[in-house]
């Protein structure tokens, strides 16, 4: 770790990197486990949400580890430490999921996802109910609501700008790598993702998902991956998954829309709880609710798990 | 068969091999799920009068076989993207999932594709037209590749409501100038396809006429 690290980490003392790493094969790649907490104690397993990486967990995981738990977490194919795949899909990505949960335990477990991850995990826990023992989702329930409101005619236009921009994107990925830039270059590039997280925050997490080469530093997350899309799923039909769970859930929203986000809110995912299931809305807090609010959101969860 | 040209989508390298050589427009075959391209140009396409080539999909024949898979439709779009690219505008016969696969990139790229003959073949049908339950497809580790198990895995159950491939399917009408983007030469009617029948008003056609038509 060069001088320029430490400093950048030692701004954020409540961080704490992963007590244990290895990897799992997976099927068919190459997937980085992160462990933090006491190896005997009951195991937790979280999901990170899309374009994160474990290291985004530094805060959060570590006040769960101390609340009692091994703390398990993955990053997801071309994220982080994991190989960067040919193919990304979400079937390859709860496929990733499962050979992670086999790693752990055959016995059901209690699971965490955060944004992408918390609507992998509800549909891995429909697909895998016997795996789940409980699950939270921190602002991870796509809705309609947050679906673009205008006319089929803008829709289509809409639909052909990235069609175009996705196909030029492809073309283009061939040897392509991601652009260096210094490490505050790097955190400023970020705060377009993140704008409500400390600039302090977003320089660490360029420590702990960024690499240094000679031309300077750079994600190591896959160029290959891209925000946004397209596809014959609709989001929303996660919902189906969730009103059918019957397992003790926990929903964290936010209440600050941000890009990165689904935008719903209670009134949008009340109709479709199961029975018993929790909402907490959080006030004044964006969709990296975790990171916001690390203490706040380790309390509810560790409460529920209790 | 010759050696196929290679050209790069991300970390794949998809074969794409020259049935004939020819000026002109070329006309490029797009195969059903789990086949490969074939050796020689089809009967078919004897009166065609550019060049006859015919893809390898991800996973398919001589192109990568990819670990792990992750495969999708728009992902073959891509591919067949990619080879337009490097060949320009070219007039598609595609079967089965290549049928679906021509339709989207007829959708995407309306000034590439010249139109598109949809034929019946493997992986036509593909999988719900809405929300299943949710399952972790793994394939067997014992299964060998080509064709990749996770591409038949994969692609064999993919959802395609029919108003997503409406979708496409209006955009190629819209912008490619062409008065009949489309030409429906099978008789299967999967959902998406029936679908786009309906909407684009398209009539049943023969390989031979529709071929005679956008060689035009």
């Amino acid at each position: 770790m060069n001088d320029e690290v430490a400093d950048v980490r030692a701004a954020v003392p409540a961080a704490r990197r992963p007590d244990r790493q290895r990897r799992v094969a997976g099927f068919g790649v190459g997937i980085a486990v992160s462990e933090w907490g006491d190896e005997a104690a009951p195991p937790l397993l979280v999901a990170h949400g899309g374009f994160d990486f474990v290291g985004t967990l530094d805060v959060f995981a570590p006040m769960l580890a101390d609340g009692g738990w091994r703390v398990i977490s993955w990053d997801q194919r071309g994220h982080g430490d994991s190989d960067h795949a040919e193919l990304y899909h979400w079937d390859a990505d709860m496929r990733d999921a499962l050979a992670v949960l086999d790693s752990i335990s055959t016995e059901p477990i209690p699971v965490v996802g955060h944004s992408k991850g918390g609507n992998m995990t509800l549909q891995l826990a429909d697909a895998q109910p016997h795996r789940f023992q409980r699950l939270v989702n921190l602002d991870g329930i796509p809705t309609r609501g947050n679906a673009p409101d205008v006319a089929d005619r803008d829709r289509t236009k809409l639909l052909s700008g990235e069609l175009a921009a996705w196909l030029d994107h492809r073309r283009r990925l061939a040897g392509h790598q991601r652009r260096a830039d210094t490490l505050d270059g790097l955190a400023r590039r970020r705060a377009s993702m993140n704008p409500r997280l400390s600039i302090e925050w977003l320089r660490y997490l360029v420590t702990v998902g960024g690499r240094l080469d000679p031309d300077g530093w750079r994600w190591r997350t896959d160029p290959a991956l891209r925000l946004g899309g397209f596809g014959p799923r609709r989001p929303e039909w996660t919902l189906n998954c969730l009103s059918g769970l019957g397992i003790p859930f926990l929903g964290v929203l936010s209440t600050i829309h941000e890009e990165m986000g689904w935008g719903a809110t209670a009134v949008d995912v009340k109709p479709h709880l199961p029975a018993g299931a929790e909402i907490v809305e959080l006030a004044d807090v964006g969709h990296f609710v975790h990171i916001e609010q690390p203490r706040q959101v380790a309390d509810l969860v560790l409460e529920f798990l209790a | 068969m010759t050696d196929p040209r290679r050209l790069h989508h991300n970390r794949v390298e998809l074969a794409v091999h020259t049935l004939r050589d020819g000026d002109g427009r070329p006309l490029l075959l797009l195969h059903g799920l789990g086949e490969r391209s074939p050796e020689t140009p089809p009967e078919t396409t004897a009166a065609w009068p550019g060049p006859v080539l015919a893809l390898d999909f991800t996973g398919h024949g001589a192109s990568t076989v990819p670990s792990g898979g992750g495969y999708s439709a728009e992902l073959l779009m891509a591919d067949v993207d990619v080879v337009l690219a490097e060949i320009g505008p070219a007039t598609l016969l595609a079967r089965g999932l290549g049928a679906y696969i021509a339709v989207l990139t007829a959708g995407a790229r309306p000034e590439l594709v010249r139109g598109a003959v949809l034929d019946d073949g493997p992986g036509l049908l593909g999988g719900a037209t809405g929300p299943t339950s949710a399952r972790v497809p793994v394939a067997h580790p014992a299964q060998v590749a080509p064709p990749d198990p996770y591409a038949l895995l994969e692609l064999s159950s993919d959802v395609r409501p029919p108003d997503y491939a409406v979708t496409y399917a209006r955009h190629a009408a819209e912008r490619s100038g062409l008065d009949r983007p489309f030409a429906v030469v099978g008789s299967a009617r999967p959902p998406w396809l029936a679908a786009v029948i309906d909407s684009l008003l398209l009539t049943p056609t023969t390989i031979d006429a529709a071929l005679a038509a956008y060689a035009c």
